[in-house]
Parts: structure tokens; C-alpha cells; sequence
């Protein structure tokens, strides 16, 4: 099972930049996804008028999946400008590679719960750390694409592109670096120092 | 003595780094460390489990050469310790006077000797600057006043200069300047140009860098880094240049002044030396004196 949780409002607004669309995932049952609460909130970050469509599908994680349910938006999507997605970091990282010319946000932080995580048998993975900082790294995740887990940078031991630990992995700083030239967003990397908090995500 | 003051009054400081034994008895290091470094390197750094291979500790290495009167800068790796022990180490090492630090994430596990351990990670090289700054701010990571007068440290870092994706590399000694380096070491050069195109780059950062030279000793050894080590790339000229008079290379005449010259041709575009010999001590003196430093 697991949990996904709004980020802040104020995490998230300034994230609705330019024509946004929102996409919602209401797939998985093991998936607690706060439905009202995102409802409420895209109702807010609607008013500014830059919300050009809430598209609400399931498995987004899914990439054959994905590109049939996005098919008739794809023109709406094409002249966005940021694409805002609600769901597991699975969901966030399979559309940010879908659409890989456009900035892909994540709005939902994921946490772990004790049973059956369901079904992704597929190319991401989500280390539901709580704190999702998929929008600091282009939708690629720092946790799951690095081997150290690192958050603020590369380490040095990448070697044409690979991984030291495993030669056939690419190193995922390098595909985070490639992704952010990509968008022209290299600047997201001077964020302040960041720290995991390992403490227990349920207390608040 | 911290190395930063050096750099400050515009000296050329030269560190030498050497690697704890596998064991306890530390005689024969000390042996060396005061007969080939003592008198010709301004600091000696310790590595800390270098290469994930388990070994005496850093930070008891230190000590033992800072009784013996010399400078040791503390290497501390995020791999084995969380941030408490971390924080500890570094309270500790300030009680036994140790002021200069190089603080990296380290190798991972599954490379050394004990690849079943469990690679903690817990922070990164540039929260782990960032926690010695916050350290010498008198507070710790969870914002908790220290006791007493707080420590203060050189925070040191290292640059892969010669990386194949140097740009990331630049992008993540930005983030280390900003948490608090004070200096860099880089890994080992082999390639000058390319030391001096990424010194162009690095320079508008305004911290000190030091060369990184680690001594080829074997055309064997060369084309292993070249397949295994990242950051590291040893021209092929050198590497026949290894092969050409095979008793002179065993001799470690070949390396020394292979690595003479690389300090020459880029002296004038670095702050100071750091040179890893790798068991090599006996050839640090040669090189330095080669080098004309």
C-alpha cells in the first residue's frame, strides 16, 4: 500500500506557470490518493485562468497506457507549458518521460505502507521517501536512479555515463544534468543544501 | 596549522595522501610518513576505509600523527556513519586538535572488501559540509546548541577535473562552494589541457583547487584505471611511455617523472599539490624535487 499526499499549496502554486495542464491518476486500490483535497486545490490553482485542462485517468504508470489515454489531449498538452501530476512518483516519472520536451511537476509526495504495493512491473520506481523532489531533478528520481540515493549532486564515480556500482546502469545525475539542459532549466540545481528527514513520515 | 591560512597568504601548500593498514600496527606507515613526507609535504591526509576496503580508522590516524608533530587532514566518507556519528567524529576530532577536514560521500559498498554491508548514505558530501558549517555555528544538525565555544575546521572537497561529464561535476562543486568548501583536491590528472580547460570553469567559484597526481607506476596499472576508475583517463602516449624501458618503470623512474611533469605544465593553473601515492612515499620527494616545488 501506499499513501500519496499533497505537497503544500504553497510548494505547488508556483509551480502552475504559463498554460498548465493537471493530470490525476485514480488508478491502483493499494493507492490512498486524496481526491477531495486535489479537487479543492485544482479548483484554486484553476483561478488564475492558466489551467488549460484536469485530465483524471488510471495507470498513467503504465507508458503504453499513458500514451492511448493522452492521445486526444495531445494537441491541448503540446502548447502547455507545464504539466502538473497528481499521483505516485511512478505516475510523475513515466509522464515526465513521456512528454520529455515539457517541465513536469510532481504535486503529491508518496509514503510507504506495510502490505501489497500492487502491480508497476515496469521501468521506474517510486522509493516513497516522503518527500518527493522530482521537481528539483527534471522528473527524474534521485532516489531510485542513483545508487547512493544522493540529493545534491553527482558523485564521482561515473564513468562514461555509467554507474560505478553497476556498469550497465546509467548514472542518474547524468540523465537528471541532460534532462534540465534539455528544458533549459539548469538553474534548478542551485537550490539550498538539501537534507533527507528519515524521521517517521506519520508524526506529524 | 589549517591549510586554508596558507592559501590565504598565497603559499603553494603539498599534501600527500596515505591509507591506514589493514590492522592495528601502524609502525611501519609512521616509518615512512617520517622519513619521505614529514619534511616535504605540509599536511598528510588520511583516507577513510578508502575504496570501501575496511581498515584502521581516519580519524585514529590522524591522532597518532598529530602526536608525532604533523599536520593530518581527516578524511570522513558519508558511507559508514549517519549523521550522529558523523557530528560525533567531528566533535571528536576537534578535541584532539585536528583542523583540517576533506569531506566526501565515498565509494560505494559493493566495491570493497565487505560488499554485504549495508551503504548508509545518510547524508552527501554537501550536507556533510553543510553539517560541519552548522557544527561551527555551535549548533548541530537538528538545530541543538553545542556546549561551549564551537569547533572551527578547513571544510576541503574534491573535484573529478579530468570527468567525462564535467559539467555535472562543475554543477556539483557549485553546490559544495555555496554549503561551505573551502578548498578543492582533485582527483588524479593525467590529461593537463583538460585540467586547464576545467580550471577556467572552476576559477569563477573563487575557492583554492589542489592538483590531484597519483603516481602511475605500471603500464598495467594505467590501463586499469583507464577501464575502472571514473574521472581517470591516462593517454595512451603515457601509457607507452610506461612500456618503453620496462627496469626504469619498475625502478619508479618513469612515474616520477611522469608525474614531475604534469605538476610543471599545470602548477601555474592550481593553489597547491596533493599527490597519492599509493604505497609510492619513497617517490614523493623525487617528484616534488623534479617538479622544482
Amino acid at each position: 500500500m501506499l499513501i500519496t499526499q499533497l505537497k503544500s499549496k504553497d510548494a505547488i502554486a508556483p509551480l502552475v506557470k504559463g498554460k498548465t495542464i493537471i493530470i490525476n491518476c485514480h488508478g491502483c486500490k493499494e493507492v490512498y490518493f486524496p481526491e477531495h483535497e486535489a479537487i479543492e486545490m485544482q479548483n484554486e490553482l484553476s483561478s488564475n485562468g492558466n489551467v488549460s485542462a484536469v485530465i483524471t485517468r488510471d495507470y498513467i504508470c503504465n507508458p503504453d497506457n499513458l500514451s492511448l489515454q493522452l492521445k486526444k489531449y495531445l494537441d491541448k498538452i503540446k502548447e502547455a507549458d507545464t504539466v502538473l501530476v497528481f499521483s505516485c512518483g511512478v505516475g510523475v516519472q513515466t509522464v515526465a518521460k513521456y512528454l520529455e520536451d515539457i517541465e513536469v511537476y510532481s504535486a503529491c509526495d508518496t509514503y510507504p505502507l506495510p502490505g501489497f504495493q500492487g502491480v508497476t512491473p515496469l521501468e521506474f520506481d517510486c522509493g516513497q521517501c516522503g518527500e518527493c523532489y522530482l521537481n528539483y531533478t527534471g522528473g527524474v528520481c534521485p532516489i531510485t536512479a542513483c545508487s547512493k540515493s544522493l540529493i545534491n549532486g553527482q558523485c564521482g564515480g561515473s564513468k562514461n555515463g555509467k554507474c560505478e556500482v553497476d556498469k550497465d546502469m546509467d548514472c542518474g545525475w547524468e540523465r537528471i544534468y541532460i534532462k534540465l539542459e534539455k528544458l533549459k532549466k539548469l538553474d534548478t540545481l542551485k537550490y539550498p543544501t538539501k537534507i533527507r528527514n528519515y524521521g517517521n513520515p506519520y508524526v506529524e | 596549522m589549517k591549510i586554508t591560512e596558507l592559501f590565504q597568504r598565497g603559499e603553494f601548500p603539498i599534501t600527500a595522501e596515505v591509507g591506514p593498514p589493514k590492522g592495528f600496527h601502524i609502525e611501519h606507515l609512521m616509518d615512512e610518513v617520517n622519513t619521505y613526507l614529514k619534511d616535504n609535504v605540509t599536511a598528510v591526509n588520511v583516507t577513510d576505509n578508502q575504496s570501501s576496503v575496511m581498515r584502521l580508522g581516519s580519524l585514529a590516524t590522524c591522532k597518532a600523527f598529530k602526536d608525532e608533530g604533523l599536520t593530518p587532514i581527516f578524511q570522513l566518507t558519508c558511507r559508514d556513519r549517519n549523521r550522529i556519528a558523523l557530528q560525533s567524529d567531528i566533535l571528536s576530532a576537534a578535541l584532539f586538535g585536528i583542523e583540517n577536514l576533506l569531506l566526501l560521500t565515498g565509494d560505494h559498498t559493493t566495491l570493497g572488501d565487505n560488499p554485504q554491508s549495508k551503504p548508509v548514505f545518510d547524508l552527501d558530501s554537501v550536507s556533510l559540509i553543510h553539517m560541519v558549517k552548522t557544527l561551527e555555528q555551535g549548533f548541530d544538525l537538528a538545530g541543538n546548541p553545542l556546549d561551549g565555544e564551537p569547533p572551527k575546521f578547513a571544510k576541503g572537497a574534491v573535484v573529478s577535473a579530468c570527468s567525462d561529464s564535467v559539467d555535472v561535476q562543475l554543477a556539483k562543486m557549485e553546490a559544495k562552494v555555496k554549503a561551505g568548501a573551502e578548498y578543492f583536491q582533485t582527483q588524479a590528472v593525467y590529461e593537463p589541457e583538460k585540467f586547464m580547460r576545467f580550471m577556467e570553469k572552476a576559477k569563477q567559484f573563487g575557492v583554492p583547487v589542489m592538483l590531484g597526481i597519483v603516481i602511475p607506476k605500471n603500464a598495467g596499472m594505467a590501463r586499469f584505471m583507464n577501464d575502472n576508475v571514473a574521472g581517470i583517463t591516462v593517454p595512451q602516449d603515457m601509457i607507452d611511455e610506461l612500456k618503453k624501458d620496462k627496469e626504469k618503470t619498475k625502478a619508479g623512474i618513469t612515474g616520477v617523472e611522469i608525474s614531475a611533469r604534469i605538476i610543471r605544465e599545470c602548477k601555474e593553473y592550481c593553489q597547491g599539490v596533493h599527490i597519492m601515492a599509493l604505497g609510492w612515499e619513497s617517490k614523493v620527494p623525487d617528484i616534488l624535487k623534479l617538479a622544482q616545488i
